[in-house]
């Protein structure tokens, strides 16, 4: 069953005001900056926004008013350091952010996709991040004192040596599951039932999907279903989770997708250099999210130049693979 | 389409500027040092450089280290070339690698830093590999520095009410998780006060066997780099005077230092980077985009 839909389509069928979205689970790669774009046209609020780290997707979209809350390990520019419109928010209008940190976001999601409450870390024990915050719990571990192999520093001097091994700690912190209403992800290419390939940088992509009640796949190309069964090592959303497909090309811009285009540094600096007061952040907001109706428009604004400063200038294929028997 | 009538710009290294908050910005994922300037006693290298050529010689060969962003990326690339070629790169967003990218990123998820990786796969898959004990060092900067190692890069409390910073990212995880951790930051009494405002990621915590109290499993800082000192740890979990940087004198590192450091026996004098080590720094960084 085919469930490509325009972008349009899939953000006001699939994210309803209140919702808890999560975007960008790629780290600094293919974050989903149409669909966010597109939930920010559509006026959606008190979204709850989890994430691990969404470059300026998350300040754009806190700028725009939908957000109520942030789930996340980290928010602002990546390349330039603070987002100012998460800044504003939260010194100026107190807007709730649950600290997390990258890893205890991915136990949070993986809690969620394998349906279990939480998941035990040694991480963060002692750390501020987890003080009064309801994604945390410290608790005994009824396997204390028994050993577990760990690393002994220095593998190297001797290669062929077994590991180490160190007790196992009495206190660990348990992570809270976190179920998304909705996960959006970018990918390379789909079929037109949300089969998705990627590749390149994963983050918490699987988890973040597998833990989501709906998701959203947005790709570069639709593809025919031959072509993911060709590579099923490749496949990292099986369709049958998936509500909503959208063909979507250069819908991670500025962020890159490997093998199509790559990282728009320039664009990153120069949304740290016009968005620093509150006027500014709404003209580029006018600019480049409320004045183009949909990602094409987006592009052509983009420009034909820039798109082919970015495109891809030597192709790397990989080796061949046979999966014949 | 329309053609090119915007101007491409391309990132240029004064444009950055030298605010405080800007600057913690990527505390999870690397150093946040300011652009240095050119060492006053010695025209021949930055601030930068010699950041990086301290940092790289905390990598020991064979070491598995979880790189980070910056002035700790191009770390790793002096230290592959001069002294650990077997060192690993692990980065958060899944990538390992066991040879630098082919050219200068911005963030871990930049393509170069994906081609000819030797492993693309999840956050969980790196964090595991921490957690369980893998990783040897970490490196990580912050907004502020205590006299313990705990770092802050979540939000700093002032006169004028709260700055808030970017938060942990992977920050917390590295310095928890980590057989040991390294700290880069500008030297200053502002990002080095007695006590951090809120300790998004554990250090020493408030000296010897505290680590073992709150439950980490292991490690904690061995060095903090700053703009005009390296600072190691006493056994008692404090931090001390180690070396000081060519061209800076005693007295300024404690003064703008927030609490009253102890020094060692005998401070060394930081060694310059090598001929070798600026040009393995120069063919990465060749604007000068993190080191300049």
């Amino acid at each position: 069953m085919s469930k490509v839909c325009n972008m349009r389509e899939a953000i006001a069928e699939l994210v309803s005001d209140g919702s808890s979205v999560a975007l960008g689970l790629q780290m600094e790669q293919m974050i989903p900056f149409a669909a966010g774009h597109e939930i920010i046209r559509q006026k959606k609020r008190g979204l709850r926004l989890i994430g691990p780290i969404s470059d300026i997707l998350f300040d754009q979209m806190i700028g725009a008013g939908c957000m109520e809350q942030v789930i996340a390990a980290w928010v602002g520019n990546v390349m330039m350091g603070s987002a100012y419109n998460f800044r504003r928010a939260v010194e100026q209008d107190g807007m709730k952010v649950f600290n997390m940190t990258n890893f205890t976001i991915a136990l949070a999601l993986q809690a969620g996709a394998m349906g279990v409450p939480f998941l035990p870390t040694n991480t963060a024990l002692g750390s501020d991040v987890t003080r009064g915050n309801e994604f945390f719990a410290e608790i005994d571990s009824p396997f204390a004192g028994e050993q577990k192999p760990s690393g002994d520093g220095r593998p190297w001097s001797n290669p062929r040596g077994a590991r180490q091994t160190e007790p196992i700690t009495e206190k660990l912190l348990t992570v809270r599951a976190l179920n998304p209403d909705v996960t959006i992800v970018h990918v390379q290419r789909a079929d037109r039932e949300g089969n998705a390939h990627c590749w390149g940088s994963f983050g918490v992509m699987l988890e973040g999907v597998r833990a989501a009640k709906r998701v959203i796949v947005v790709a570069e190309e639709i593809v025919e279903p031959e072509v993911i069964a060709s590579d099923p090592n490749r496949t990292v959303v099986p369709g049958f989770l998936v509500n909503a497909v959208v063909e979507c090309r250069y819908g991670a811009h500025p962020s890159p997708v490997q093998g199509y285009y790559k990282r728009d540094d320039a664009f990153f600096r120069q949304y740290h250099e016009q968005t620093k007061t509150k006027n500014d952040s709404d003209a580029w907001l006018e600019r480049w999210v409320y004045g183009v109706a949909d990602r094409a428009a987006y592009v052509n604004q983009l420009g034909a130049c820039r798109c082919e400063g970015l495109a891809v200038k030597q192709h790397a294929y990989a080796a061949q693979t046979d999966f014949g028997y | 389409m329309k053609t090119c009538t915007e101007n491409v710009e391309t990132p240029s290294p004064s444009s950055r500027e030298g605010s405080f908050s800007d600057h913690v910005g990527t505390a999870a994922l690397g150093c946040p040092v300011e652009r240095s300037s050119t060492v006053a006693s010695s025209p021949t290298y930055t601030m930068g450089e010699l950041m990086v050529a301290t940092a790289a010689r905390e990598i020991r060969d064979g070491e598995i280290v979880f790189v980070g962003m910056r002035l700790p990326l191009i770390a790793f690339v002096v230290a592959k070339k001069m002294h650990a070629p077997n060192a690993v790169g692990l980065f958060e967003n899944g990538v390992i690698r066991a040879t630098p990218a082919s050219e200068l990123i911005y963030t871990m998820a930049d393509p170069p830093n994906i081609l000819g990786a030797t492993q693309c796969l999840d956050m969980l898959g790196v964090m595991g590999l921490l957690q369980s004990g893998r990783v040897h060092l970490g490196f990580l900067g912050a907004a502020e520095v205590d006299r313990f190692g705990n770092l802050n890069s979540t939000e700093v409390r002032g006169p004028k009410g709260i700055t808030r910073l970017p938060g942990s990212g992977g920050a917390c995880d590295i310095a928890s998780l980590a057989h040991r951790f390294v700290v880069l930051l500008e030297h200053s009494k502002q990002r080095l006060p007695e006590r951090v405002s809120f300790r998004t990621s554990p250090g020493n915590g408030d000296g010897a066997g505290w680590r073992k109290r709150v439950g980490l499993p292991r490690g904690g800082p061995v060095a903090v780099i700053t703009t005009k000192a390296v600072l190691r740890f006493d056994e008692d979990g404090e931090a001390y005077l180690a070396s000081i940087h060519p061209g800076v004198d005693i007295e300024d590192v404690l003064e703008n230092t927030g609490w009253k450091l102890r020094a060692a026996e005998a401070i060394e004098q930081t060694p310059e980077p090598s001929a070798e080590e600026l040009q393995a720094i120069r063919e990465y960084d060749k604007e000068g985009f993190w080191t300049r």
